[in-house]
């Protein structure tokens, strides 16, 4: 056995808890859960059924965990898990695995899947069996500050334009704001009019808020990648800029992974509770448009469909809000097939859309979103995660569909009287 | 050994060993799968009504919408011979005596018709799915020689009871026997195959509800 499939047979020990064992326990092979998964469904192949994305791991369970499997450990008669299986099953764990959670809500004996998925990760980056480009964007994340190398002087910039455009303020570094807004690389790069609608949506609603100098960006790539270590890098630098600046509130950006990093898994990595609350820019939204705090002038007259992020419905339990957020700005919101609770993955969370090899697995993928589509025909997609937008438009494009996709966030702001007028 | 001495053994020695290995079977599976424990969650809970592990125990007996449609033999032969073989087993009069001689216990059985009848369509339902299970392209690739036997181990003691009762194949006191010896072959192999599903699919609910739960997400 190699040092590093020695070290990730460790890790993948250590996750094993009662949870799984129960579950591997309860498998009858039923299949279901390929119905669920989009990688199986848009491709035909069984290979991409969600419960053997696990084999290996359950094989584990079974030789270290069982009485009978160590039996046949000691004589044997089992097979180990090797090098060469666990690279082969990256492609599995990673490329069609974007952590949706599909399969664990279609599961009949009650499997959580994708809990399980998340806790192979671990094995899998410990074995040094993560795909290239999520190492890359973990360790740009923990060596520069953000996954696509993003450093403080560009936040800098975005911010200073921003204060051009709108000739609102955008706070850094201020202490006891209610408010601590975290972004994406994407947004600073990709859709600087995240931050600009943030501060027009403040500044209507009367909130103090601020941006942080030391954790401004949210996405968490340890977590995509299994990494718990470095996972924990960033999540602490959220949490020490939280507290630093004793803000009540962080909100996590439209990036539906980043929200289950802190929001889910956050305190569960730092090992204790947070002082502070962690909650998505849809969710401080609805709770800003509950409170009569949301002010908007117009609504939109072409046909908008809602994506709903994966993290954010499915796994976030954020469902509601996003609809009657669109129904208050557009006057011709229609539903997809399968939207909200159950709505498919774009193909890209999770990390799948930084691996370069899965793009062509991942486009095969789209079909699932796009006959979604072709069956409401909508003018404009409206999203709440900067990465679903993107993979979003890939895809689009990909299948030469002219659907612009924009944020639910910018788009609440655009109908947001300019103050004083 | 006649076909006397059999039924005797069967009835006598042959079931006390093999209610004694699914006792002690289920028990240390049980103990081996749940003392594994898991972590707390630190992450601050968000309260939904009906997102909990039993609802979820509950809920997911019902199909998630669309997923009917999308395996029809999984849910219906599913359904047709996980009730049939609950109706078979608990409805059928001496088996109630069975388990009155045992322990007591004693309920009002289906007429003896009736349970017939379900057990034709439980046998029916379980060469339904096994043919689903060859058929499938994933079922099939999921498929192990566990998956088989575990099919044969769960249709014997249904075949073998019926042909018992219809004084079919075999002489009665024959068929009696293979029927009690099937069933002790199903109590032994239980807890250490996927049929142990019978007891761990309420703990795998339960923690797929209590997780989602945490987060306000009733699954």
């Amino acid at each position: 056995m190699s040092a590093s499939l020695d070290k990730g047979v460790r890790v993948l020990k250590e996750v094993i808890d009662a949870p799984i064992a129960s579950y591997f326990n309860s498998c009858v092979h039923c299949g279901l859960c390929a119905e669920a998964c989009l990688f199986y469904t848009e491709t035909g192949d069984p290979k991409y059924t969600p419960i053997h994305k696990l084999e290996p791991l359950r094989r584990l369970y079974e030789q270290e965990y069982t009485l009978l499997g160590r039996a046949k450990k000691a004589l044997g008669l089992s097979k180990p898990v090797t090098d060469a299986e666990l690279a082969e099953w990256q492609e599995l764990v990673y490329n069609s695995c974007t952590l949706c959670g599909r399969c664990s809500v279609v599961c009949p004996v009650g499997n959580d899947i994708v809990y399980m998925v998340r806790k192979f990760r671990e094995g899998m980056s410990a074995s040094g069996n993560a795909p290239e480009g999520i190492k890359g964007a973990a360790n740009r994340t923990v060596t520069l500050g953000s996954p696509m190398g993003v450093k403080l002087p560009a936040v800098k910039a975005q911010m200073r334009h921003v204060e051009d455009d709108t000739g609102i303020p955008i706070p850094l570094d201020v202490e006891g704001a209610e408010y601590m807004v975290m972004l994406s690389s994407m947004e600073i790069i990709n859709f600087p009019e995240y931050l600009g609608a943030i501060a027009k949506i403040m500044q209507q609603a009367g909130k103090t808020w601020t941006l942080c100098s030391t954790a401004f960006e949210a996405t968490n790539a340890g977590m995509q990648i299994g990494n718990s270590d470095l996972a924990r890098v960033i999540v602490s630098r959220i949490v020490d800029g939280a507290e630093r600046l004793k803000v009540k509130t962080v909100i996590s950006p439209e990036c539906g992974h980043a929200y289950t990093a802190l929001r889910w898994e956050g305190a569960n990595l730092v090992g204790r509770p947070f002082t502070f609350e962690v909650k998505h820019i849809i969710e401080v939204l609805g709770e800003f448009q509950a409170a009569g705090l949301l002010k908007t002038e117009g609504k939109e007259t072409d046909r908008l469909t809602f994506h709903d992020p994966c993290q954010l419905a499915r796994r976030g339990g954020v469902i509601q809000q996003q609809r009657s957020l669109m129904n208050q700005v557009a006057a011709n919101f229609v539903e997809m097939p399968d939207a909200g609770f159950m709505n498919w993955c774009c193909g890209g969370g999770g990390g799948a859309s930084a691996i370069e090899e899965g793009e062509e697995l991942r486009l095969e993928a789209f079909k699932k979103k796009k006959s979604q589509l072709d069956a409401v025909k909508p003018d404009r997609l409206v999203t709440a995660c900067a990465n679903c937008r993107i993979v979003l438009e890939e895809g689009l494009e990909h299948y030469q569909m002219d659907i612009p996709v924009i944020g639910l966030t910018e788009m609440i702001a655009e109908h947001i009287p300019e103050q004083g007028a | 050994m006649n076909e006397l001495q059999l039924l005797t053994w069967a009835r006598g020695t042959g079931l006390d060993l093999a209610v004694a290995i699914f006792v002690l079977g289920v028990i240390w599976r049980l103990i081996e799968i749940y003392s594994l424990g898991r972590k707390k969650d630190l992450s601050a809970p968000r309260q939904v009504q009906g997102a909990s592990g039993w609802h979820t125990v509950f809920r997911r007996s019902v199909p998630p919408p669309g997923m009917v449609k999308k395996s029809p033999v999984s849910y219906l032969g599913g359904y047709t011979f996980h009730i049939g073989l609950a109706v078979v087993v608990f409805g059928f009069a001496p088996h109630i005596k069975l388990v009155e001689g045992i322990s007591g216990l004693s309920w009002p059985g289906l007429p003896s018709q009736f349970v017939d009848f379900v057990a034709v369509v439980t046998m029916a339902a379980m060469i339904v799915v096994l043919v689903d299970r060859l058929n499938k392209p994933v079922k099939r690739y999921l498929s192990t020689f566990e998956d088989y036997a575990t099919w044969a181990l769960t249709f014997l003691p249904v075949l073998t009871g019926w042909l018992a009762v219809q004084h079919m194949v075999l002489p009665y006191t024959t068929m009696l026997a293979l029927h009690i010896l099937s069933v002790e072959l199903l109590l032994v192999f239980l807890p250490f195959t996927k049929l142990f599903h019978a007891f761990t699919v309420f703990g795998s609910r339960w923690f797929n509800g209590t997780v989602n739960g945490h987060k306000g997400v009733a699954v």
